[in-house]
Parts: structure tokens; C-alpha cells; sequence
């Protein structure tokens, strides 16, 4: 039998059939639906269709779920309604706002082991890519495509292209997923891998737990990959082995046989191959108003001038809209606020690593921290970060996709310049007019501390980098 | 939804790279129901002022009645929402020609008659150079892969089981029930299989 990548070994697990012209009907293991799934319902509703399996399908309040107080407009408010009258009408098991399971669908997906290796996920958001650090063909899909799934418990889709990205070596301190994402996008670009499956591998890659694996899976999408995937392992074994959706007993034992078979086969071949060096990866900040506009900190701010003119023309529309002037440091860049949170940023591992840098001092900005679930804020508050960060002066609150969005409210004022532990530094993701600069959550804890961006490695000396 | 062959409007040039679906139709936009028609939130915080006034400098302001987009890389990247391909056909456009697309908007576009026409780099630099601020008549003939904006004549590239699905205005829902044998005979080795990949119920908290 001819070699075959750990794409290929997941996709023929989950093909029923293939047309003539290549496309594939795919069965889904797992469908996670949200508030922002209500134009799916509608379709299947139009059609007086049922749901093909309610037992498969899992709902979560998380893009609209207020983390403080209750909804913010009764629009918000009823977009959470209508959530919880369609898992009602289908019997679909809904993570609500008072379940104490409740959190963002990408953070909770694996906490209460409903991600699993070997699985195809589907979910109606671009980073159900996170769910792939598992090894499970996780991919997001537009809401015509969730009416599918919903009524038929299958997707239509080409395989795409496997693209390998190795990194081998040591992740120095203070480095982290998010800066090793945010490095092969900026090399690559946010379009470099249109088209393809991540596989990420490598001695750094295996060396991350699965909060990290998450993190570097969850961002393949700003560098255009609908799919990243990492091989499981022992680490992955370990974090599923007890939750609460999991496989258990003799089912547990059949599962991890078969997800030892998972990872590529040696002489597998990818159609893309890329290679980093984690020894010379820096935290990363971005400057611009794309993923793909990101530097060491340690950089200047880019100067248009003496670039090709369209390169110039869209890094002056960047430098325009974030309000940098060319040539200075970015260390000199002064924030407004920060904000931790986000299905990129937001779980135990990250603010762990933002409380190593606050422990105290303390923010010159306001800001939010938003725990990923509700799960995550309990331990959070278990180990005492929740204190560490009000005494820093931030605002500690509920879970759920709050800034990330600012679709339940939280937002960033016009003009505002805000570090943030999210994926997108798109013009108006976090609020009309706010600006953006992605960046770790040790990264976000060092601007907070300082009131710029900030390298955060002189900020660990001498301390336990979480 | 109705299929299509052939589209003749008006093109206008997008000069901007990364056109996410955040610009595409900001998030707090997004809680209206679709009956309430979505093409007024298209592109609108470039299109409208803090204050809600049209900024006439921009592109669509000046050139209403566009059909036919030209633009660059990577449009349509970010968010899965496909309510910025509701505002894009909302509006009325029904085709964008760009030399990258992001993968989930390209498939939403598909599934709602809006073509995502590939161009090469270099010919969408002269379109846009060509249309400036203003319009020019464009033609778009499904069949034979061709794009007429004004007096050019260019190829796009078009995933074939696109290109049958823009041109029949095919449902996936009906097509897949047809398969539904498939379907149930694959669910039943599931269940003997891969027991394990079903999900313990409740009594597991
Ligand atoms: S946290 Fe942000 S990126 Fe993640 S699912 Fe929520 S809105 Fe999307």
C-alpha cells in the first residue's frame, strides 16, 4: 500500500463516496453549532427538514455571550434565544450560558472531550482548525454548509494538498506557539497556504502541549489553510484520557490503537514542504491591519518608502490606519488596553504565562481578561491568577469570545490601540476604527506592565515562565 | 437558488489587498435577520462615516451599479461568516475577480451564485489600473471560463465542480439525500467500527 500522509488517513476514514469530478461526501464525527448558526436553522427549518443526528450535534453560547452582567441589546439577547429554542426543538445537548461547561466552541470542544483524534469536526467558524491539534480533520464551514450538515450529517469537499511545516529545535523562554504561528505567516503570507492541509511536525511542534498544539492550529487559517493538523501522541492521549465525553473502558483502549496509527508514514509525501528553525523565532508582534504584517518586537515600525510601489500602497493603507509612523521601534508603540481572551489565547496554559509576567505589578492600561470557559475560570481561580490580575488592575469576567469580536459588546473605542491575544488584527474586528496588535498573552502581560508594546523576555528574568 | 451561464453588468476595481469578511460586513451588523436584506452593510465602514454619511471617495459610492468586482489577493479571508457573501449578493454583485480567495468565503460564494473568479496577478493589476475610479461594461461567460471587462478578454480559473454547480444552481442537500443508501450503510459500520467515535451521553458527567 502506498505511503499515506495523516490527511490522507483521515479523509479515506471519512469518505462514503467520490464523484467523477473529485468531490467528496465526508461523514461528520462532530457538529458544533452556535448562535451565529441561526441562518443554518432557518434553511432546514424552510425545508421542514430535521436534524440527521442530534446526538452528534453540540451547541455553545459563546460569539454573543455577555461576560459581564447580562446582554448587552436585546438583539444579542435574542440571538442567544434563538440558540437555545432550536437545541431545544432539535434535542440538541446546548453548552447555555449558566452550564458550568459553557466557554468559547474551540475551547470546550476539547475540554470535555468531544474532540478526539480520528474524527472529522465541522463547525460554522473559520478556527475549528484548533480542533486538528489532535490529529481530527477539523475544518469551518459557511452556514449553507452547516444547513447540510445539520440535515444530512455529511459534507461535500475536495481533499486539498498536504503542506508539511517542520520545526525543529528549542522554542527560546518567552517564545511560544502563538509567536511560531504568527512567524510562518509572516513568511509564508495570509494567503501562503491557500488551498492545503497543515500537518505541523518537528521536535518544537511535539514538544508543545496541547494548549499550545491548539494555539498553532487554531491560527493555520490566517495564513489561508482551512485545515492544521498535528499527529497524536502521548501528550494528546494524556490531556483526552478522563473527560468527560471521552471514550472510556474497553472503547478507550480500541481508540488509542487506533490513533497510534494516525501519523503520517515516514516516507509519506507532502506537495509542500517548509522548515523553520525554533532557535531563531522572537516574539512577534504585528503592526498592520493583516496576520501577515507581523515582526520581532525587537523590528521598527516598516517604512514604505523603497518598497515596490504596490507593497508600498498597502503598507502605507496599514501604517494609515494603525496610526505608526515608519522607522521608530516598535517598543515605542504606546498602548490604550489590552485584552487576553479568545479561542487562540484564552486557556489555562495562557494566562498562566500572562500571570508569571503581571504577578505583582502592575497595567498602566485597562483591560479585560476573558477565560476561554468557564471550565478554564475555575482553575484559573483555583491557582489564584483571577488575583493576580485584578490586582495588576484588569478586569477579570466571564467566558466567551467577548473582544476577540465585539459582538457581545466588549469592544475597543475608535482610534484605541489595544494588545491582544487574538487572530485577527483586521480593520474593525475588535470595535469601528479600534486598532489591533496581536501578540502572545506574556506578550500582552508585558505591554500591559509597561504601556507599550514590549519584548516580554527581560520581564521573565528571574521568574518561572508559566 | 437559480443557476447561471452568463452575466452582463458593470465592473468596478476594489484596490486593496486582504478584503477580510470582517470589512466585507462588520460583526455588529450580523444579528439582522437576512429577510432584512444585507447589501446596505456591504464594505460599510469604508462606505459610511462614523456618522453614517457616504464617504464619496469611495470606489462604490462613485460607481453604483456594479455587478462585477475586480480586486487583489486574498479577498474574502477570515471569518466563515457567509453573510458577507449575503451582502455582496445582497448588494448585487455576482462575480469578484481576484488573483487569491479565502477558502471558506470561496465555497460560501459558491453556494450562493456568486462566482470567485481567479485572475492572474498581473491582469488584475491592469484592470484595476484600467477601471481607476470609474465603471466599464463587463461580461462573464461561465462556460467557456471568460471575463470581459471592457475591451480585455481574459481566462479565470474555476474548480470545475463549481463551475457545474454556478451553472446548474445545484442544491447539496437535494443531491446528497440521493445518496442517503451511502449514507446509512457507512453510519452502520461506524457504529460496529468505531464505536468509540460516538460520543458517551450525559450519564458520563
Ligand atoms: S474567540 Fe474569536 S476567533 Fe475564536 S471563535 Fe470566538 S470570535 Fe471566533
Amino acid at each position: 500500500m502506498t505511503a499515506r500522509t495523516l490527511l490522507d488517513k483521515l479523509w479515506d476514514a471519512h469518505e462514503i463516496l467520490r464523484r467523477a469530478d473529485g468531490a467528496s461526501l465526508l461523514w461528520v464525527d462532530r457538529h458544533l453549532v452556535h448562535e451565529g448558526s441561526h441562518h443554518a436553522f432557518g434553511k432546514i427549518a424552510e425545508r421542514g427538514l430535521p436534524v440527521a443526528e442530534p446526538g452528534l450535534t453540540f451547541g455553545v453560547v459563546d460569539h454573543y455571550a455577555p461576560t459581564r452582567g447580562g446582554p448587552a441589546t436585546p438583539a444579542i439577547a435574542r440571538m442567544i434565544a434563538t440558540l437555545e429554542a432550536n437545541a431545544a426543538a432539535h434535542g440538541i445537548r446546548l453548552f447555555g450560558l449558566t452550564d458550568p461547561g459553557q466557554g468559547i466552541v474551540h475551547v470546550i470542544g476539547p475540554e470535555q472531550g468531544l474532540t478526539l483524534p480520528g474524527l472529522l469536526i465541522n463547525c460554522g467558524d473559520s478556527h475549528t482548525s484548533t480542533h486538528g491539534a489532535f490529529g481530527a480533520l477539523a475544518f469551518g464551514i459557511g452556514a449553507t454548509e452547516v444547513a447540510h450538515v445539520l440535515a444530512t450529517q455529511t459534507i461535500w469537499q475536495k481533499r486539498p494538498a498536504a503542506m508539511r511545516i517542520t520545526v525543529d529545535g528549542r522554542l527560546g523562554p518567552g517564545v511560544g506557539a502563538k509567536d511560531l504561528a504568527l512567524a510562518w505567516i509572516a513568511r509564508l503570507g495570509a494567503d501562503g497556504a491557500r488551498g492545503h492541509a497543515i500537518e505541523y511536525a518537528g521536535t518544537a511542534v511535539r514538544a508543545l502541549s496541547m494548549e499550545g498544539r491548539m494555539t498553532l492550529c487554531n491560527l493555520s487559517i490566517e495564513g489561508g489553510a482551512r485545515f492544521g493538523l498535528i499527529a497524536p501522541d502521548e501528550t494528546t492521549f494524556a490531556y483526552l484520557k478522563g473527560r468527560p465525553h471521552a471514550p472510556a473502558g474497553a472503547d478507550w483502549d480500541r481508540a488509542v490503537a487506533d490513533w497510534a496509527a494516525l501519523p503520517s508514514d515516514p516516507d509519506a509525501v507532502f506537495a509542500r514542504e517548509v522548515t523553520l528553525d525554533a532557535a531563531e523565532i522572537a516574539p512577534i508582534v504585528t503592526w498592520g491591519t493583516s496576520p501577515e504584517e507581523a515582526l520581532p518586537v525587537t523590528a521598527t515600525v516598516p517604512d514604505p518608502a523603497g518598497l515596490p510601489p504596490a507593497d508600498a500602497a498597502r503598507v502605507q493603507a496599514s501604517l494609515d490606519y494603525m496610526g505608526l509612523v515608519p522607522g521608530r521601534p516598535l517598543t515605542s508603540v504606546a498602548i490604550d488596553r489590552v485584552f487576553i481572551g479568545s479561542c487562540t489565547n484564552a486557556r489555562i496554559e495562557d494566562l498562566r504565562a500572562a500571570a508569571a509576567v503581571l504577578a505583582g505589578r502592575t497595567s498602566r492600561v485597562p483591560g479585560l481578561v476573558s477565560p476561554g470557559s468557564q471550565a478554564v475560570k475555575a482553575q484559573a481561580e483555583a491557582e489564584g491568577l483571577d488575583r493576580i490580575f485584578a490586582q495588576a488592575g484588569l478586569d477579570w469576567v466571564g467566558a466567551g469570545c467577548s473582544m476577540c469580536v465585539a459582538m457581545n459588546g466588549d469592544s475597543v473605542g475608535a482610534g484605541e490601540r489595544c494588545a491582544s491575544s487574538t487572530n485577527r488584527n483586521f480593520r474593525g474586528r475588535q470595535g469601528r476604527d479600534a486598532r489591533t496588535h496581536l501578540m502572545s498573552p506574556a506578550m500582552v502581560a508585558a505591554a500591559a506592565v509597561t504601556g507599550h508594546l514590549a519584548d516580554v523576555r527581560p520581564l521573565l528574568a528571574g521568574r518561572d515562565a508559566a | 437558488m437559480s443557476g447561471w451561464a452568463r452575466h452582463e453588468g458593470l465592473a468596478v476595481a476594489l484596490d486593496r489587498e486582504n478584503v477580510d469578511t470582517d470589512q466585507l460586513i462588520p460583526a455588529r451588523f450580523m444579528s439582522t435577520p437576512r429577510a432584512e436584506g444585507y447589501g446596505r452593510f456591504l464594505l460599510h465602514d469604508l462606505r459610511f462615516d462614523a456618522g453614517g454619511a457616504p464617504v464619496p471617495s469611495f470606489v462604490l459610492n462613485r460607481a453604483p451599479g456594479a455587478s462585477v468586482l475586480v480586486t487583489r489577493r486574498n479577498f474574502g479571508s477570515g471569518s466563515s461568516r457567509e453573510a458577507a457573501v449575503y451582502a455582496l449578493v445582497d448588494y448585487g454583485i455576482r462575480a469578484v475577480l481576484a488573483p487569491s480567495f479565502g477558502d471558506i468565503f470561496a465555497s460560501n460564494a459558491v453556494n450562493n451564485g456568486l462566482l470567485p473568479a481567479r485572475i492572474e496577478a498581473d491582469a488584475a493589476d491592469a484592470l484595476i489600473a484600467a477601471l481607476g475610479q470609474g465603471t466599464a461594461p463587463a461580461t462573464i461567460d461561465l462556460a467557456a471560463g471568460t471575463a470581459t471587462v471592457g475591451d480585455t478578454t481574459l481566462p479565470f480559473a474555476l474548480d470545475p465542480v463549481w463551475r457545474e454547480k454556478l451553472i446548474n444552481g445545484w442544491d447539496d442537500i437535494d443531491l446528497t439525500r440521493h445518496h442517503a443508501a451511502a449514507i446509512a450503510a457507512y453510519r452502520a459500520r461506524l457504529a460496529a467500527d468505531r464505536a468509540w467515535a460516538i460520543p458517551r451521553g450525559e450519564h458520563a458527567r
